[in-house]
């Protein structure tokens, strides 16, 4: 599975990486679905059987990090759909983009990479190889749905789907984490064997489910979703239909039967999916453009969707896993059509379309088989979906089961409007009225007609849906309903409400001007859009404002922020240690000093120092500094320490220079302007953090609780790391992360300074009218060529 | 017109600038077995280029170190991930530290550690942090004198 994941990210590499593949790149990314088609279809038999294929690699082993991956026959029709759904919209993407569009590599680049996230999402068995997964999905969307980037509501659009989906999964990683540490596991299938209760685990799941919703397109996180269609048609049908907005009810049908009987679970669950379903579809009966009509009947259906699962019964979960399938060869087969109507009749406006139907024959019945199965009606695989929801609702009883009854036949019934909708403002019209529509190309129907006869094959011989469907259930719940999906049950109960929902929806799509003028009247305040605009101002402005507390630019406020935090943490607690610690202990073995020359060398120190502290002249301020470094290499001298010590000149020489080139900037005195931070808090601060290292020096070499490492390093410097100079031993060798690490921390701060200085230099050359020295006669570099 | 430099500055920095290199180079290489370094020798090399700065301003140290500070500072950095790496080709942990002894005719015995280029990193980068803040903070200040005036 890792090498079909690799397969992705390496051709989603070479479409990025070569844009002159031009069409070729369509076809070639389409290999790595292609490629887990293959091996799905040859894992099938065992994993249908209840046999999953796990496959386990180490990935950070010391914090217990997995790359674990398990296919089971829930993740095996998952699977299906992304890869599936995947291979035709990429092919589709050959005729939708206009051949020479040199942007198309890039494009199905990420389209590849978006692939392979959702692939590993549905596959991933660990917990944060999931939200990793989760969270690539929510930036290759962002990178798909902003793809045509000039336009600024695809770049707005595309923000807003990032910041609301990756906020989700911040508190979805939040809740995993909590639901992990209360199971003790991070395997996904083992939290499920034995799901954890308690207050931490609720809130856990609790945070989950914000995640699920965010990514769902769930009242009240909706907004992104129809604003997501300034995204291409492929991208559309792709994330509506197999990938993105299927990830958090993927993940719900996943926790639902273990986690179905926690109090807020169901309450939760079907509540926010009914109000899902309910206003998605009421809200897609007033659009007029056909791919938002569609985006807000994907809202109702995944409501819908939520509500099957959540309700971890075993029938509602198996109705769910039907919808599942169904939704994503109907959601895709219409959005391909939509982006086929929009490409040759140059609008999806469903008020100026007419008679596409007869003009574009195929297109318009897959189009119709696919409405059809969306509406419910027999014999297509939508049908038995929700005729199977039907009855697993009315069979459940129950006051929760009954209101989400309703409120699923109610949804239905707008469903069945907006399909008819569709359909008629889509199609429908005199011969002859769009006679002038060039017909498509026949491998850019191709993919829709594809999903739609499937709907029908599946609908008309629910027995092979049932191959796959029943094991799927039953890998989400052992007691899901072994008996597969039926054309006709006989006259039950279902039955009856399914005749009710199609006659009461066909009621609203005939009297669809008075709904017009109903909605028109009743017209639901846009208070999401308005939520989210206000939050990301709030946002802006909360940023500025904390950014002029942190960021005063004043130094000795940085300097006193981080020195009072070393006297308020390890000050505070070196003073309990002492408290606490035998007199006689603190200070044993303590001598007045080594040799007579440190005591004399300390005290020209001390001295440098305090003249350093009260010198008037910066210069005489940096020299006697200086003199502070050199009396410090003095005493490593006298201590044996010839490598500290010549470095240490080294660096103070060093500084020095540096110093004496900054001061140049500079007043030649002190300045006694007004300071943010007063004299006396800065003396004050400066004495404490001055008492503070002294008594830690002190104190530190009586605290020794292990043996030294010097001895260890001394004996293991010419054996193991072949050097003769300990230092430098530790340095390159036994240390040489810590070197690694500085060395590119000293990288950093070179960048740092140049940059920080010219941008500098640039700054001062716009405000004080002078010009750089670049360009100025004597440039030396201009005039380095010169002879 | 800028003042001219001392000649006698002139003259005694371009006689003690190559041998403070050379030096420098020396505590690379020395490093491993006496006192010395990559971070030593780099500082080392960092005051000879302080000296030119002195001696001949900003242009002079540009003859001195023609490459841009910022490629040296990446050189060191690719240099000492690259040892690192090496560690993992030959099967073992990031930073395995390998060895190789020769028989050098007139030399002796040489050794050659890995260490050795990962200390050549340590003094690319050094070198270049002090080329860059002297480039950077000497540019405007420092007189331009002597060198090649068109």
């Amino acid at each position: 599975m890792l090498i079909l994941l690799g397969a992705h990210a390496l051709l989603a590499a070479v479409a990025l990486a070569w844009p002159r593949a031009g069409r070729h790149a369509p076809l070639l990314c389409a290999l790595a679905p292609a490629a887990v088609l293959a091996w799905v279809a040859w894992q099938a038999g065992p994993v249908l059987d209840g046999r999953p294929v796990v496959e386990q690699t180490a990935w950070v082993p010391q914090l217990g990090l997995e790359l674990t991956f398990r296919l089971d026959a829930f993740g095996l029709l998952m699977t299906l759909l992304v890869a599936g759904v995947g291979a035709l919209a990429l092919l589709y993407s050959r005729w939708y983009f206009a051949p020479d569009r040199p942007d198309l590599g890039r494009f199905c680049g990420w389209l590849t990479a978006f692939a392979g996230a959702m692939l590993g999402l549905v596959l991933a068995d660990n917990l944060f190889l999931l939200y990793v997964c989760w969270e690539l999905t929510s930036v290759t969307s962002y990178l798909l749905i902003g793809f045509e980037d000039e336009r600024v509501e695809a770049r707005r659009a595309a923000l807003q789907a990032l910041l609301v989906t990756s906020l989700g999964g911040l508190a979805m990683l939040a809740g995993l984490v909590l639901l992990g540490q209360a199971a003790g596991t991070w395997s996904l299938h083992e939290l499920l064997a034995r799901p954890p209760r308690g207050a931490a685990a609720e809130a856990g799941l609790a945070l989950v489910l914000v995640g699920a919703f965010a990514k769902s397109a769930q009242v009240p996180l909706h907004g992104w979703l129809p604003a997501a269609m300034a995204a291409p048609t492929p991208v559309s049908a792709y994330l509506h239909a197999a990938a993105m907005v299927k990830a958090g009810v993927y993940l719900v049908a996943r926790l639902a039967p273990a986690f179905a009987s926690v109090g807020f679970w169901r309450p939760a669950v079907v509540g926010v999916g009914l109000a899902s379903m309910l206003v998605g579809g009421w809200r897609a009966l007033r659009q007029h453009d056909l791919k938002l009509l569609l985006a807000h009947g994907t809202v109702s259906q995944l409501g819908f969707l939520m509500v099957l699962f959540g309700l971890g019964l075993p029938e509602a979960t198996a109705a769910g896993v039907a919808l599942l399938l169904a939704h994503a060869l109907y959601k895709a087969t219409l959005f391909l059509v939509v982006g086929v109507v929009d490409h040759q009749a140059g609008t999806r406006d469903l008020r100026r379309l007419t008679g596409l139907g007869r003009r574009l024959p195929v297109l318009a019945a897959a189009a119709v088989a696919a409405a059809a199965s969306m509406a419910g009606l027999p014999p297509l695989l939508g049908y038995l979906a929700k005729e199977e929801a039907y009855d697993a609702l009315w069979g459940t009883g129950g006051t929760l089961a009954l209101v989400a009854l309703a409120g699923v036949v109610a949804g239905s019934v707008l469903t069945v409007a907006y399909s008819a909708r569709f359909l008629h403002g889509g199609f429908a019209g005199p011969p002859g009225a769009a006679s002038g529509v060039p017909r498509p190309a026949a491998g850019f129907v191709a993919p829709a007609a594809t999903l739609a006869a499937a709907g029908v094959v599946l609908g008309v011989a629910p027995a092979l849906a049932s191959e796959l469907l029943v094991p799927a259930a039953g890998a989400l719940d052992p007691a899901a309903p072994a008996e597969g999906l039926a054309l006709w049950h006989g006259l039950t109960p279902a039955l009856g409400l399914s005749a009710l929902t199609v006659a009461a929806g066909a009621g609203l799509f005939v009297g669809r001007a008075g709904v017009a003028t109903a909605q028109a009247r009743l017209a639901l305040a846009r208070g999401v859009e308005e939520a989210y605009r206000a939050g990301m101002l709030a946002l802006l402005r909360g940023a500025a404002r904390v950014t002029g507390v942190v960021q005063s630019g004043s130094l000795p406020v940085y300097l006193g922020t981080i020195l009072l935090t070393v006297l308020a943490l390890p000050g505070v607690a070196l003073a309990g240690g002492v408290l606490g610690w035998p007199a006689g202990a603190r200070l044993a073995g303590l001598e007045f000093a080594d040799s007579p020359v440190q005591p004399a060398v300390g005290l020209l120190l001390a001295a440098a120092a305090v003249g350093a502290a009260v010198a008037r002249r910066r210069l005489a301020a940096v020299v006697l500094l200086g003199a502070v470094g050199y009396g410090a290499a003095v005493l490593f001298v006298v201590q044996g320490a010839p490598d500290l010590a010549l470095t240490q000149f080294l660096v103070e020489t060093l500084s020095l220079v540096a110093f004496v080139l900054a001061l140049r900037h500079l007043p030649d005195r002190f300045t006694h302007r007004h300071w943010r931070l007063g004299r006396a808090s800065r003396v004050v601060i400066s004495a404490g953090v001055g008492l503070f290292v002294a008594a830690f020096a002190l104190l530190a070499r009586g605290a020794r609780s292990g043996a030294a490492v010097s001895g260890a390093y001394l004996e293991q410097a010419e054996p193991e790391a072949g050097a003769a100079n300990v230092v430098n031993a530790i340095l390159v060798d036994f240390r040489g992360f810590d070197t690694f690490g500085e060395v590119t921390v000293l990288t950093t701060a070179g960048l740092g300074v140049v940059s920080m200085v010219v941008l500098g230099r640039r700054i001062g050359a716009e405000v004080g009218g002078v010009r750089p020295r670049r360009d100025a006669p004597g440039d030396p570099e201009a005039s380095r060529d010169a002879p | 017109m800028r003042p001219a430099g001392s000649l006698v500055l002139t003259v005694c920095v371009h006689t003690v600038f190559h041998s403070t290199l050379a030096f420098s180079l020396y505590l690379l290489f020395a490093g491993h077995n006496t006192a010395g370094g990559g971070f030593a020798g780099g500082l080392v090399a960092g005051a000879a280029l302080v000296l030119r700065l002195v001696e001949g301003g900003p242009r002079s140290l540009r003859q001195a170190v023609p490459a841009s500070p910022l490629a040296l500072l990446g050189a060191g950095v690719a240099l000492v991930g690259a040892v690192g790496a090496a560690g993992w080709l030959v099967g073992g942990r990031f930073l395995e530290s390998g060895r190789l002894t020769l028989d050098v005719p007139l030399l002796g015995t040489v050794k050659a550690t890995t260490s050795l280029a990962f200390d050549a990193g340590v003094y690319l980068v050094v070198v270049g942090l002090v080329a860059a803040v002297l480039r950077t903070l000497g540019e405007e200040d420092v007189p331009d004198r002597g060198g090649d005036r068109p």
